[in-house]
């Protein structure tokens, strides 16, 4: 027999052993309690839904969306002013959060010099303003609110602002790693042609972020949709019989709306409620799914 | 340069022997057919990030129509060099230059001078193509639109700047298509193509083939040669054979270590006619570097 066919057949022997070391007992372990720990996160969530959905499953219908509350006929109480609240919010939320937030996080990435103590002072913040509770932004709205001379509480332009405090941190950070993740390269190209910093940043640096900007707003926003607690402090009602018609106008929101109808002890408005927590899942599962088309479709590799 | 300088931008162009004959003693060889005489040239050029002192005290003369190369091993500051001419250093956080660096007798370096001028003057290509996320008809406008230059046609202009690239037959039926869809050397020539287009004076090339394959690296080397006509080309290269293929004039850098420190700080060994620093080098470390038994 030659060396060859001796030697293929003990690495045959060695390699064509019949089990695998990716195989034993601990390993097998640890992976049914990977599996047990995935399962049960997913179970809760899917359980929490069905059962709403089941709840709020003889409301799915269109006096849901285009009714107002009613105590008097709870039976067709829908979410009309909610709903148009929650719009109206998130547009004047993104008017005032997109444009700062975005101008922001472009001058501390091209123009601010890391090595400032300043700088590196809003840096640190901006990280601890993203985790501040939510009701600290709305007493911070209240206040500004105050000061500004706005008597009325629970106004559009209120609530908005609560809003769009909350995720200005957040559209700061997402644009912050947008607008990194366009290379050097880019940059020193445009430069070396003689363009300015401000010419490189609004003509490559910037279009070359949007998708990037474009999904942390939506993601931002599909936070602030769902947000009651910064609202509630703002004074926003909790139910409104009528559509909002501008910044001044008082309103309510979807999260304002089932809040305060899981408390009411008629079971047809808690059943309504129910159904309105499908309605707001819709709304936001709707703008991160936006958010997740804009990412796959415009993402660039560089 | 749109102020002051313009009108030293424009004067003597002085001959490059005498600065030649200081770095190197015997100035009797015939210099090249073509007239020679200084473009820019580096005076005590010294660099440093933060504390850390990268080069130290490069005197250099660039020749105009000529190519120089720069070669040396790894973190001998040639690059840095190269990023000082057309002030591309500025953009790096704690970078300081001392010395001067001559445009035609201006000191870029000087008060006043707007390094945005400056980059218009000597343009630069890079090591990665960098093509912008815009059709290759808008990579080639970008420079001449940002820099408000006058232009009659930019249909004509970007013809001409592809065609000074070579480039213009494989890309002229796709100019509105994104240049990502070209391949690795045609976009290096498209960033040449960009680079023409602002009509600089000056080129610099931070080893531009070092990302490309053979055959994409000589039409690269080839497309240098011909721009050698109506530019002066400062090129950094880690290969020694296109040095020696390409360049008129070579200098040799080296690093030295900080007996302290330990910091290499990087220097200029030799420069010379690309032919003797091949055949005949002045410098026993240059000897050693591209015999290749050193770095």
């Amino acid at each position: 027999m030659s060396i060859a066919a001796t030697t293929a057949r003990e690495v045959t022997a060695q390699l064509a052993t019949g089990k695998s070391k990716d195989r034993t007992v601990g390993s097998l372990v640890f992976l049914c309690a990977l599996w047990f720990s995935l399962f049960f996160g997913v179970m809760v969530l899917v359980a929490l839904i069905a059962s709403t959905a089941i709840k709020g499953a003889p409301r799915f219908d269109a006096e849901l969306l285009t009714n107002y509350t009613s105590i008097v006929r709870p039976e067709t109480a829908g979410f009309r002013a909610g709903i148009l609240g929650s719009l109206w919010l998130m547009l004047f939320t993104a008017i005032m959060a997109v444009p700062l937030g975005i101008a922001a996080a472009v001058y501390l990435e091209e123009f601010a010099d890391p090595n400032k103590p300043w700088n590196r002072l809003i840096e640190v913040n901006l990280q601890n303003l993203a985790a501040v509770p939510s009701i600290v932004y709305g007493l911070l709205a209240v206040a500004v609110m105050a000061l500004l001379g706005f008597d009325d509480a629970g106004i559009v332009l209120g609530g908005a602002l609560a809003l769009a405090l909350l995720i200005l941190p957040v559209i700061i950070i997402t644009t912050r790693e947008a607008v990194r993740a366009v290379p050097r390269e880019i940059r020193d190209g445009s430069l070396a042609l003689g363009a300015t910093v401000w010419q490189t940043t609004w003509r490559q640096t910037l279009p070359s972020a949007v998708p990037g900007i474009a999904t942390g707003t939506i993601l931002g926003l599909s936070r602030a949709i769902g947000e009651a607690a910064p609202l509630v402090v703002v004074g926003l009602a909790g139910s409104v019989l009528f559509d909002p018609e501008g910044m001044m106008s008082k309103v309510t929101a979807l999260p304002m709306q089932i809040y305060s109808l899981t408390s009411q002890s008629r079971e047809e408005l808690r059943e309504a409620a129910s159904a309105a927590i499908i309605v707001l899942l819709v709304m936001i599962l709707g703008l991160n799914a936006l958010a997740i088309y804009i990412r796959n479709k415009f993402q660039r590799s560089w | 340069m749109a102020n002051p300088p313009a009108t030293a931008t424009t004067s003597v162009d002085k001959p490059i022997v005498g600065s030649l004959s200081e770095v190197h003693a015997d100035a009797d060889r015939p210099l090249p057919a073509h007239p020679v005489t200084t473009v820019m040239e580096a005076r005590d050029l010294n660099v440093f990030y933060g504390d850390f002192h990268a080069v130290h005290d490069v005197n250099l003369a660039y020749g105009r129509n000529e190519i120089t190369a720069m070669i040396g091993p790894s973190g001998c500051g040639k690059s840095t060099v190269l990023r000082c001419l057309n002030r591309m250093n500025d953009l790096v956080t704690g970078a300081r230059v001392e010395g001067q660096v001559l445009y035609h007798d201006q000191d870029i370096y000087a008060k006043g001078v707007d390094p945005i001028a400056v980059r218009t003057h000597i343009g630069m290509v890079f090591q990665k193509p960098n093509p912008f996320p815009k059709s290759i008809y808008d990579n080639i406008a970008y420079g001449p639109r940002v820099t408000g230059m006058k232009v009659d046609s930019m249909d004509d202009l970007v013809e001409e700047a592809l065609r000074g690239a070579a480039l213009w037959d494989e890309v002229k039926d796709k100019l509105k298509q994104s240049a990502y869809g070209l391949s690795g050397g045609q976009q290096q020539r498209l960033c040449i193509a960009r680079t023409i287009a602002t009509k600089p004076d000056v080129i610099l090339m931070d080893e531009p083939c070092s990302a490309l394959d053979p055959i994409a690296t000589a039409r690269v080397e080839d497309l240098m040669i011909d721009l050698r006509k109506d530019y002066t080309i400062i090129v950094v290269t880690h290969n020694m054979q296109q040095a020696a293929r390409v360049s008129d004039r070579t200098a040799f850098f080296t690093a030295r270590p900080d007996e302290t420190t330990g910091n290499r700080t990087g220097l200029l060994v030799e420069y010379d006619l690309t032919s003797k620093i091949f055949s005949n080098p002045g410098d026993k470390r240059t000897e050693d570097y591209i015999s290749g038994r050193f770095g």
